[in-house]
């Protein structure tokens, strides 16, 4: 075991899914910043991701041995700009384009934070279809590899190249404009923005694998950009409410599966293993937004979770105050699934059968979701309909492909024990 | 950069737009007049078109003499009411202009081809 070394994290930043190593870390750090930037000079970000990651197989075979540059982000601009030259020089376009990349070469990459950030608002805009802009956002801005990305979303490899080749595609034909945009363009940009992260990061929440040590944590790599994202406009409220939303729900990450990879149910997880830290962070953070005086959706669930995540225990939680969050975000963006989590609530403030009442009124629009399925088995329990309840676990069993959710579903049917649904994020609507 | 901005609506619209009387489609004009006043400095050319049933469709697909038929190509229910070419810096000023048009149902913004 010689050489062996302690692999640590960074301190905010568990060492889960993506490796941590020095050179990684550096390499993946520079390479949103560089590809930015270069993509900014020549207008195109398919050739400037193409010689940006070509410089990144030149780095990772140069740094181990020669040590990571002071600053990684313009060693990986030079070598990428050089690339470019390359093959703009193969290209009949290079006279013009030779001049940009000079002009270019004269000043240095800005703040990191707002380049990663403007390239996140290009991979983001409302012109490309939504799997596409998350696809394009995870391989330009936080340098995952095709099947890495594919491997999170369990589909094909080929089929992440293609959408992110159509992105890349529908950027340039259209010109989509790099950068952060005008205050007055803002409205529309930044919410479809907190739309994708918000997206990649219920994919990686709700399809955790434990066991897949290698496999990109998507909540991680969501949670991480809202961060830049917050860091870059520190006052826009519905971006630190995004991101106390995902801090919350991570804080509770830990008591979410039992040892057998089982879903466990919010009243059964043992809160003193929260991080209460991040959960007192996420709170004041949520606070801060609300200061701003411009509530939203994701402030609105970001409060909610915090009222869960700050009650001692179950039977503390602040039922009337989440029903009235729900009410209000019901009114502001209210889906069927949002209407669902309202019940869950209700339940505990009117009983069962209210909550029941409420639920089966939902029935044409989430018949075929499993939590609605599973909510109500939940509700006929309590209400000793257990035959009904059963029938319900079934009905939620054919809607699930987590294997977590299943587990649970089946334990339930073979137990029928009492059970109410975790509180998982709640889609909003576009 | 050059977009084609494409006013498009339905059949519905179309008949009910041509239906109007007098009096109600003088503030409608006004409103749309006022949009191309704003933009004008954005604006190439524009035009309205007439209506869809005084097209007339040449296919050159069908056979191997062009067949000559009566009516727009667009068979569904989308009718093209007119179009702009802008000349704006990127996609969001296109996208600007076209969430501020106030003549009808949808705005497609397509790139106009630079080779």
């Amino acid at each position: 075991m010689a050489g062996r070394r302690e692999r640590r994290g960074a301190p905010d930043r568990k060492p889960v899914g993506v490796v941590r190593d020095p050179v990684a870390q550096a390499l993946r750090d520079a390479l949103a910043p560089a590809t930015a930037r270069l993509a900014r000079a020549l207008g195109d970000l398919w050739v400037a991701d193409d010689a940006v990651q070509d410089a990144a197989v030149v780095a990772l075979q140069r740094w181990p041995a020669e040590g990571v540059p002071a600053r990684p982000d313009l060693w990986l601009l030079e070598v990428a700009r050089n690339r470019a030259i390359d093959r703009w020089r193969r290209e009949a376009t290079l006279r013009r384009k030779l001049e940009e990349l000079k002009e270019s070469h004269a000043r240095a990459p800005g703040e990191s934070a707002e380049d990663r950030v403007s390239l996140l608002f290009t991979c983001c805009h409302p012109a490309i279809p939504r799997e596409s802009q998350v696809a394009l956002t995870l391989r330009a801005v936080c340098g995952l590899t095709v099947p890495q990305i594919a491997a999170a979303f369990m589909v094909a490899d080929a089929t992440i190249a293609q959408r992110i080749v159509r992105a890349k595609r529908k950027i340039t034909a259209a010109c989509i404009p790099f950068g952060v945009p005008a205050p007055e363009h803002l409205h529309f940009r930044l919410d479809e923005v907190l739309a994708a992260l918000y997206l990649m990061f219920n994919e990686g929440y709700l399809s955790t694998d434990a066991t897949a040590a290698d496999r990109p944590n998507l909540a991680e790599e969501a949670e991480w950009l809202t961060g830049q994202l917050a860091t870059l406009m520190p006052q826009e409220p519905e971006v630190l409410g995004l991101l106390a939303l995902m801090r919350l729900h991570r804080a509770r990450r830990v008591t979410r599966f039992d040892e057998q990879g089982t879903l466990r149910p919010l009243q059964d997880q043992d809160r003193s293993r929260w991080h209460h830290v991040t959960i007192r962070d996420a709170a004041a953070l949520v606070l801060r937004a609300s200061r701003l005086l411009r509530p939203g959706p994701y402030q609105l669930q970001a409060a909610i979770a915090a009222c869960h995540a700050e009650a001692s225990e179950w039977e503390a939680t602040d039922w009337p105050q989440i029903v009235l969050l729900y009410d209000e975000l019901n009114r502001r963006a209210g889906t069927p699934v949002t209407r669902l989590h309202r019940a869950i609530a209700l339940r505990y403030v009117a009983g069962p059968q209210v909550a029941l009442d409420e639920l089966d009124s939902l029935a044409p629009e989430l018949d075929r979701h499993h939590l609605f399925h599973a909510t109500r088995a939940a509700l006929l329990r309590d209400l000793d309909r257990r035959d009904e309840a059963k029938a319900a676990d079934r009905r939620a069993l054919e809607h699930t492909r987590n294997p977590a959710e299943r587990a649970l579903l089946w334990r339930r049917l073979a137990a029928g024990e009492e059970l109410t649904p975790e509180a998982a994020p709640a889609a909003t609507g576009r | 950069m050059k977009y084609m901005l494409l006013f498009c609506g339905t059949r519905e619209a179309q008949r009910a737009f041509e239906a109007m009387s007098p009096e109600d489609l003088g503030p409608r004009f006004a409103e749309v007049g006022r949009w191309f006043a704003e933009n004008a400095s954005k604006i190439t050319e524009s035009n309205q078109l007439d209506r869809p049933d005084s097209a007339t469709t040449v296919h050159l697909d069908r056979g191997d003499e062009p067949l000559i038929t009566n009516g727009p190509y667009l068979e569904g229910n989308e009718v093209i009411g007119g179009y702009a070419v802008i000349d704006v810096e990127n996609l969001d000023d296109a996208l600007a202009m076209a969430t501020t048009w106030p003549g009808g149902a949808s705005v497609e913004v397509r790139p106009i081809a630079s080779r």
